[in-house]
């Protein structure tokens, strides 16, 4: 086919990202600047969520390899403001890093752009290349203060573990090609219309493996708090945020289109999964002392609360996994944002043990109500995002009767409430004599400081008032191709 | 617009003492004083101008009848709306919200001296959230402000508690009430969304509405479970006893003003779910569970009597009177007579002005002791100026002396369950018995026996005197003279047995067939 004005206007975003990283990376070469470069990224990351309203009016097209429809738009607007967020982040964070400051935007561009690319992407091989786009500058991200030990753990470990991960998918995509001679969802869709055999189904499973470790989908997790405590807090951030909403979206594009998915026994095995992830990853954060650590065990419970929405695969689906990972989203940018914020004067570990953050509302009462609305939204109490999040997860698993799910769910939470709580009533207790760490006086007028502000203040808007994001995760769900 | 005012007053206000904490630490007491005062005022000015005697069930039509209401759509993807309304129950509670609200400013006058602005913050707000409870006839705003309430609670334990003996931290205690109500919040949350999925299945509309889901056409099987699910979310508030795990704990923990707040209204919100959500919405199944309940409620009365004498700290020992009160409460809403029901509204409003003045008692003796424990107690009387003199009225009205509203309550509870359940109730009856011995223990063991020190404390001063005679002028007021309460609530409990009782008479009123 050839390629139209059309296509590239849909592919707008994506080719801005691009670009955009291609300046920083001249820029570096002629000079390095560290606010030129943060500025430079800003304003291109800005431009490509602009350009998103001129995308929604194609939208939906489709070409071979990507698909510009609702599902696309929305994780593309998510990312993108992750990434953003992260940008302003990374600038606070490196403003005392005392090396190379200026090629962490040009990761954050590439890894960016590989999320684009893998949530539109409606063939395996794209599939493939999004998936390590967004994960090799990952690599680099969390290594990043490399003269950290555990910066340096945290890069290779998940470099290490990843590379293990892209070896099953492969495979899994070798085993549906091999049983139905196509690689493009929609010919996998045909071939596969008259029932799938044993191979097919390894092929799917294994490509879940695949990204159900990108997900740190229990039994795939163990990776997940190492590499959260080690990385630099904005590396942390994309990891937990953007990377993790493009693998989910392609994994609910998959999920939603492709019947090898859909049979019966990967169900169950989902089921299972999402059941055994919330429980293990709420279990787990229980004993953690370190936010960060204990952050990503959160993650992982709420992953799992995600992928009800994939076992269910019907009804309220597509919008509860969309409410979700906005919410979501929000949320940790919030929480992970304030760790950043707080770490970021220091050269070092980040401040990340339980016991820095004492007493900080005594000190810093705005960027705690900041981090306890995170904290509330997480646990999904009412008036914070969260809650609308779990509100439709539990909303789905009832009216599809999957009472064991919600039970999962319920029991899941009453778990999370207990960390979640710690974690907060730390921050208000005052106690003399203790190691404190603090952020820089100015904070809130910083773009790090304005980013988490706004966060929070999203949280708790969306929490009261939700039905605009209702409404617009509606439309673009309904503007999503290839589910029938 | 009324409606929504009597919620944001409390919200706004503790922004205010927040923000007020600059000018020193008396801005946001006064400010928070203040706040409930108007709070009281225009539940007084509504309650002198509203008409609240509906007229009887069963003239018009089925549907259901409010004093006043007010609704603005919220989510209209799910149906749902900010649906406040009025009635007599609601308007007797938030009355009370706002009477014990600035009990509760008063009480922590002298006790409360660190982050003073955010203390009031919290105090405030939890009001604001019950208030929430009791306007809101939208399940999930309901919810909303059932669970939302549970946040500032959970500080005002957590930070402004004390802590007691090895083993019982505040942040402990307030970690386990927050678990328990949240917990099963969520399970409520599953109940609310089975129905509206019923309702969904039956019409292909959604909505939470509550005269709406009273609609819902519900199999025995399915109305049986989405009604436990209400049930026990409202037990553990209430709490009944198998799931009261957390309020000794709670109550020892939590300073004056939150035990205030916490016997005073948030266990009355628990009863005022049953009255309003659990008994209507579910009338057959709520009738099959009677039985359940009522021995639940057995159970509570003598249980919360038993572990009362043996208690040391004064708070517990109040505190696990509340079950048994609450044991007694929990009979009467199942028993679904007007008469058990009015009782039950009775009890209500008694037991929180008795526990409030108990829990402000052992408030303002740890001031002057600074402990709880009653082993170090003793020989009091005539040392603390009149303190052992209220002490012994709140006392009596806790063991339901003729003379104070405890006892109307009590007695119109036992009477009007009688035609229903005449065993259970006279197993009851017994429960006075050991309401007397708990409560004689308490007398004894603090106000008499050999004193443990010389000298004497403090009277009480003005403030303390005035808080007192308040509850006291209303125990006996309501003990005397209850009819003006009984005529506010009766149109809505009359509508309450109603629903309740029709099940065996016909079963057209609960499908809601025309």
């Amino acid at each position: 086919m050839t390629l139209t004005a059309t296509h590239l206007l849909a592919l707008a975003p994506l080719i801005l990202v691009c670009a955009t990283a291609i300046v920083v990376m001249l820029g570096i070469a002629w000079r390095r600047h560290h606010t030129g470069s943060a500025i430079v990224t800003v304003v291109g990351l800005n431009l490509a969520l602009l350009s998103l309203f001129g995308v929604w009016q194609l939208a939906p097209l489709e070409t071979p390899m990507l698909a510009i429809d609702g599902l696309a738009i929305l994780a593309a607007a998510l990312i993108l403001i992750a990434a953003l967020a992260c940008a302003t982040l990374a600038h606070a964070y490196l403003e005392q890093f005392d090396d190379q400051r200026e090629e962490f935007y040009l990761l954050l561009l590439c890894s960016t752009a590989g999320g684009l690319v893998l949530s539109a992407s409606t063939h395996l091989a794209t599939l493939f290349f999004g998936l390590e786009l967004v994960s090799m500058p990952l690599y680099g991200m969390l290594a990043y203060t490399y003269r950290a030990r555990r910066s340096l753990e945290a890069g290779i470990k998940y470099l290490v573990l990843s590379a293990a991960a892209t070896t099953f998918l492969l495979f899994g995509m070798a085993l549906l090609y091999a049983e139905t001679g196509h690689l493009d969802i929609a010919g996998l869709v045909d071939s596969a219309a008259g029932g799938i055999g044993a191979w097919g189904l390894a092929g799917a499973a294994l490509v879940i493996v695949g990204l159900g470790f990108k997900l740190s989908v229990v039994p795939f997790h163990l990776w997940t708090p190492d590499v959260y405590e080690g990385g630099p807090g904005p590396a942390t951030t994309f990891l937990a945020s953007a990377s993790k909403v493009a693998v989910f979206a392609v994994l609910l594009r998959l999920v939603m289109s492709a019947p090898a998915f859909q049979s019966d026994w990967l169900h169950g095995v989902l089921a299972v999964l999402a059941v055994v992830t919330m429980l293990v990853g709420n279990l787990l954060a229980v004993t953690q002392s370190n936010l960060k650590r204990l952050l990503g065990y959160s993650s992982i419970a709420h992953f799992g609360y995600l992928l009800t929405a994939l076992v269910i695969g019907e009804g309220l689906s597509i919008e509860a996994t969309g409410v979700y990972l906005v919410t979501y989203m929000l949320t940790t940018l919030g929480a992970f944002g304030v760790v950043t914020l707080i770490s970021s004067p220091y050269s070092g570990e980040d401040a990340a043990a339980l016991h820095h953050y004492r007493g900080l509302f005594w000190r810093r009462p705005y960027l705690t109500a900041v981090l306890t609305i995170t904290m509330l939204s997480m646990a999904g109490i009412p008036f914070t995002a969260g809650f609308i999040g779990k509100f439709y997860i539990i909303a789905l698993g009832v009216e599809a009767g999957r009472w064991w799910l919600v039970g999962a769910v319920i029991v899941g939470s009453a778990i999370g409430l207990y960390y979640y709580l710690r974690v907060m009533v730390t921050l208000y207790l005052a106690e003399a004599g203790m190691q404190r760490r603090d952020a820089p006086e100015n904070w809130a007028i910083q773009a790090g400081g304005v980013m988490v502000l706004g966060a929070a203040v999203l949280v708790i808007l969306l929490g009261i008032y939700p039905a605009p994001m209702i409404d617009w995760v509606r439309v673009m769900s309904s503007a999503m191709l290839g589910v029938g | 617009m009324t409606l929504l005012w009597l919620i944001l007053i409390p919200f706004i206000g503790g922004l205010l003492c927040w923000q007020g904490e600059r000018y020193g630490g008396m801005a946001p007491r006064w400010i928070a004083l203040a706040t409930m005062l108007i709070e009281l005022l225009i539940t007084l000015g509504l309650w002198f101008q509203g008409e609240y005697h509906l007229p009887g069930a069963g003239t018009a039509s089925d549907a259901v009848r409010w004093s006043m209401e007010w609704q603005v759509p919220w989510i209209p993807r799910f149906g749902i709306s900010v649906h406040l309304a009025l009635d007599g129950l609601s308007l007797v509670l938030i009355a009370l919200t706002g009477f014990l609200g600035m009990l509760a400013v008063l009480c922590s006058w002298n006790e409360i001296v660190k982050r003073v602005g955010f203390f009031h913050l919290n105090l405030l707000w939890i009001l604001g959230g019950v208030v929430g409870v009791f306007l809101s006839i939208d399940l999930f705003l309901f919810f909303f402000f059932w669970e939302m309430m549970l946040v500032p609670m959970y500080f005002l334990i957590a930070l402004w508690g004390h802590s007691g003996s090895e083993g019982r931290t505040r942040i402990r205690a307030a970690t386990k009430f927050f678990i328990y109500t949240q917990a099963s919040g969520l399970l409520m949350l599953v109940s609310i969304l089975g129905l509206v999925f019923a309702h969904h299945a039956n019409t292909g509309e959604y909505s939470f509405e509550y005269a709406t889901l009273m609609q819902t056409p519900l199999s025995d099987n399915v109305a049986m479970w989405l009604m436990l699910g209400f049930f026990v979310a409202f037990a553990v508030k209430l709490p009944v006893v198998p799931v009261h795990g957390w309020l000794p704990d709670a109550h020892a923990q939590a300073p004056t003003a939150g035990s205030v707040d916490l016997a005073g209204i948030l266990l009355k919100t628990a009863a005022y779910g049953m009255l309003r959500f659990a008994l209507p919405l579910f009338p057959e199944a709520s009738q099959a569970f009677a039985p359940v309940a009522m021995t639940l409620g057995l159970i509570g009365i003598f249980y919360g009597a038993v572990l009362a004498c043996g208690q040391q700290d004064v708070k517990r020992l109040i505190a696990y009177t509340s079950i048994a009160h609450m044991g007694f409460v929990l009979i009467g809403i199942y028993a679904g007579t007007e008469l058990a029901l009015q009782g039950v509204v009775l009890m209500m409003v008694a037991h929180a002005f008795s526990a409030a003045g108990l829990f402000i008692l052992s408030g303002q003796l740890y001031e002057r002791l600074f402990t709880r424990d009653m082993r170090e107690m003793g020989g009091l009387w005539g040392r603390t100026g009149s303190l052992p003199g209220f002490s012994l009225c709140f006392v009596a009205a806790s063991l339901g002396m003729p003379g104070t509203a405890n006892f109307l309550g009590e007695f119109l509870i036992l009477f009007g369950s009688f035609p229903v359940a005449p065993w259970t109730v006279a197993i009851a009856s017994f429960g006075f018995l050991l309401a007397a011995v708990y409560a004689l223990l308490l007398m004894q063991r603090v106000y008499f026996g050999p004193p443990k020190a010389e000298g004497l404390f403090a009277d009480l001063d003005r403030r303390e005197y005035l808080m007192m005679l308040s509850l006291l002028g209303l125990v006996l007021l309501f003990g005397l003279y209850p009819q003006p309460l009984l005529d506010t609530t009766s149109a809505a409990m009359g509508e309450v047995e109603r629903l309740f009782t029709a099940v065996s008479q016909s079963s057209t009123l609960l499908t809601g067939a025309p």
